[in-house]
């Protein structure tokens, strides 16, 4: 690996801009993510920074259970990530739609529509997981190319965690 | 020594892009560590600025097709070179070398990248960036006339553009009330509270800037860097009369001026975190209304001085 690979890998690691994507959540985990941007937990010290345009971000966050009205809007802001790009699903909806599941006006989960890199299983998750699950997808940017997304799972911010090597 | 090669090592080496780069960043991190701070947090580390510049440089960027596209691409790399031109200019180290209404020229390329953003704004045809720039442009045409005003002032009690004749003038109470103007449109020149309206996060996502991706962000975060050192390193050298001249070594000088525009970045740095966000008519009034009074008292004392004392 060349100089300059190694340079950009570590960028990307340092490096994650996020955009907050609300595919129907009921607001309890975009508080918690809220509260793990905000000066008690920090996240900018590890290079963390919220982003409003999905544009300049390079990991899409998303919260909810993915409904009818919201699959369109998931999907074109996913396009509009530049690559090379991750995706965290913060919360048990994204992941498994929790206690709205066969509700008919939902369309989830989310990895029916997106590649998930990341879950971040809760209810709402605490903030130090959600911070865990987007320096996991960080690491994840860092190893992959602008080439098309590879799924790998993995959960943060879990008990799990700590079994895994 | 040829006067192009000073020219050129003024531009490219110090305080021009070899500096003035490293800078830039540094003046970032300097902003964006002490809003941290104030907000009692840990804040970005030292390097953050560096990789989120290396970081943009590797990201795709969407099609952009077209003469359209190419227009795009082009408004951060004239910013980028005109805030670049403007920090070359700068009267840093004795004898620099400079010509007769360099001041001029300077003003001029500070102003390009504030034009710049507003024409990006509007060839994006995104409606944020519409809005942002047209933000832009109304807060542009305010703080603009304070600013010039000032500098003019300052330059008709010394009678000459000349920038090397400036950083080498002893202060007045003119020169000080013209810097205090400065200051005062410094905020809104670098687009931070609380006149950071044109890239207002939480209302109109990045403003000008929402449809950047990748490279040209970069390049427009590189200008913005630059824009920090040129109008930081401006006030620097008005502030510090002699700097070079007192001292007689260039090192001193050099160093004195980094000192400096620091102690300004900290400044506006401590404003920003201190203050929320004014809406656009009152961003306007502000200056309208409460500072160009000052400015016009400011200049019309300036030209009693040239003209009767």
């Amino acid at each position: 690996m060349n100089l300059w690979k190694r340079l950009m890998c570590t960028a990307r690691r340092k490096s994650p801009w996020l955009f907050h994507m609300n595919s129907g959540s009921c607001n309890g985990c975009d508080i918690e993510i809220i509260a793990a941007l905000s000066p008690r937990y920090d996240a900018e010290q590890l290079g963390v920074l919220l982003q409003g345009s999905p544009r300049h971000a390079d990991i899409l966050v998303v919260t909810g259970p993915v409904t009818n009205k919201a699959v369109n809007a998931v999907k074109t802001v996913y396009d509009q990530v530049c690559g090379p790009k991750a995706v965290v699903a913060i919360g048990s909806c994204p992941a498994t739609t929790n206690v709205f599941i066969d509700s008919r006006t939902l369309d989830g989960p989310l990895d029916k529509h997106l590649p998930v890199d990341v879950y971040v299983p809760g209810c709402p998750p605490r903030p130090d997981a959600i911070i865990a699950g987007v320096v996991k997808a960080a690491v994840l940017l860092a190893e992959r190319g602008s080439d098309a997304p590879k799924p790998a799972i993995v959960i943060a911010g879990t008990a799990a965690e700590e079994v895994q090597p | 020594m040829n006067p192009m090669l000073t020219a050129l090592a003024r531009l490219l080496i110090f305080p021009g892009l070899l500096f003035a780069v490293p800078a830039a960043w540094f003046f970032l991190w300097v902003e964006r560590k002490a809003v941290a701070l104030m907000q009692e947090r840990v804040g970005p580390p030292f390097m953050q600025p560096f990789w989120d510049f290396v970081k943009l440089l590797g990201k795709s960027t969407p099609p952009r097709p077209g003469i359209a596209g190419f227009i795009m691409r082009a408004w951060p790399l004239i910013a980028v070179g005109s805030a670049a031109g403007a920090v070359g200019l700068l009267p840093v180290l004795p004898a620099s070398g400079g010509f007769e209404g360099d001041l001029i020229l300077l003003l001029a390329l500070l102003e390009l990248p504030s034009i710049c953003i507003i024409a990006a704004g509007f060839s994006s045809r995104s409606i944020f960036g519409e809005i942002g720039s047209a933000r832009e442009a109304a807060l542009s045409v305010s703080y603009n006339i304070v600013f010039l005003l000032a500098i003019v002032s300052i330059a008709a009690s010394q009678r000459t553009f000349r920038l090397e004749a400036l950083a080498a003038m002893h202060p007045t109470f003119l020169t000080v009330l013209g810097i205090v103007a400065i200051l005062i449109c410094l905020p809104a020149k670098l687009h931070i509270n609380p006149f950071s309206l044109p890239n207002a996060e939480q209302e109109i996502y990045s403003g000008p800037m929402t449809e950047y991706a990748g490279p040209e962000l970069a390049m427009w975060e590189l200008a913005h860097g630059l824009e920090w050192v040129a109008a930081t390193g401006l006030v620097a050298t008005l502030i510090a009369p002699h700097i070079a001249l007192a001292w007689g070594t260039s090192l001193l000088a050099g160093f004195i001026f980094v000192v400096l525009s620091v102690a300004v970045v900290l400044l506006l740095s401590v404003l920003a975190a201190a203050t929320a966000r004014l809406a656009i008519d009152s961003s306007v009034r502000f200056y309208w209304q409460c500072t160009l009074i000052f400015a016009v008292l400011a200049i019309s004392s300036a030209l009693f001085v040239r003209f009767w004392l």
